[in-house]
């Protein structure tokens, strides 16, 4: 398959980095596709992340409050 | 011969399943997302009709297609909940519903962005178009029915039902370009034979299609982990694990 591309066809297409940014005056358009296009894959990423680490968080706190009524009742009935 | 299957049935091993995928698919997800993004924005030559604008292709067509991936996958999680009364393919189908709706979201917007300047409109009433919103829908139907219900069996059966009908709306999305007269284009990929598009633009597209795919499966597994936790949290694997981490 390699073979296929030619030189040009597998360079840099933009001759400088503002070049890049106007994407031939679609800029605005494709920026605003791989901007939202990111924005969604992080939020659902760091939203899935943070719920299980306030899942363990609540677990965590459960088996302290259990351990403190635990104890409590240890001491009263002493 | 399935018999090695079994164990995964169970919640403990599931979760350490879980665990040891998640790694492999996460640099998997990385490495083909920034090759494939920096290629397709930056190495991949200019459309001769749609200039550089086509570019939003390498994000748009592996979201549509796995929108819909990932709901033929929550289908079939769907059925084995349904039919094997597995509690975790029921865990799995509200595991990967919101990674599935994110993919129609950035579906949906990327061919609005898309749209504006090759149709000039941002939205049209198009048959493609209004089916991938109704799979949006769908989605959220899902999820929202699973979280209707206080009994978590019932709301598992509820929404299980919903993925497998909602399946009805896949052949339609696909097809909707050759059914009904239309703006969007048609396939592009899926008739490979008669070469649609050139290799210099299929290789990052297909390497955007995969790392799309992998980052459903990062996504699902870390929300797999939390379905499990949550489900379990009262049993003592889950009360070690936290205590331990």
């Amino acid at each position: 398959m390699g073979a296929r591309f030619s030189e040009s066809r597998l360079s840099m297409q933009f001759e400088s980095f503002s070049d890049f940014l106007a994407m031939g005056g679609y800029g605005f358009y494709v920026w605003l596709s791989f901007g939202s296009c990111a924005f969604v894959l992080l939020s659902v990423l760091l939203s899935s992340l943070h719920d299980g680490k306030t899942l363990k968080q609540q677990v965590k706190l459960q088996i302290e409050r259990e351990a403190r009524i635990k104890k409590a009742q240890q001491e009263q009935a002493v | 011969m399935w018999k090695w299957l079994h164990p995964y049935a169970k919640a403990e091993r599931a979760y350490q399943l879980c665990n040891t995928l998640l790694p492999y698919f996460t640099v998997f997800t990385v490495v083909c997302l920034v090759v494939g993004w920096v290629w397709g924005l930056a190495y991949a030559p200019a459309d001769y009709q749609q200039k550089d604008s086509y570019r939003i292709i390498f994000i748009h067509v592996p979201s549509a297609i796995l929108s819909m991936g990932a709901y033929s996958s929550m289908a079939i999680a769907a059925i084995v909940a349904l039919v094997w009364q597995l509690r975790n393919a029921e865990l799995a189908v509200v595991a990967i519903a919101p990674v599935g709706a994110a993919m129609t979201v950035i579906a949906l917007v990327t061919g609005a962005a898309w749209g504006k300047p090759m149709w000039g409109a941002w939205w049209v009433w198009d048959a493609r178009l209004t089916s991938e919103l109704i799979l949006l829908f769908l989605y959220l139907g899902v999820l929202s029915l699973y979280h209707a219900f206080e009994d978590k069996k019932s709301a598992g059966k509820a929404a299980c039902i919903l993925a497998i009908v909602g399946v009805i709306n896949l052949p339609i999305i696909h097809f909707s370009v050759e059914w009904w007269n239309t703006l969007h284009q048609g396939a592009t990929i899926t008739k490979f034979d008669t070469s649609a598009i050139d290799p210099s633009m299929l290789w990052p597209l297909l390497i955007n299609i995969v790392a799309f795919a992998g980052f459903v499966g990062v996504v699902t597994l870390i929300r797999l982990k939390n379905e499990i936790l949550q489900r379990e949290k009262h049993r003592p694997w889950v009360r070690d694990l936290v205590s331990r981490g």
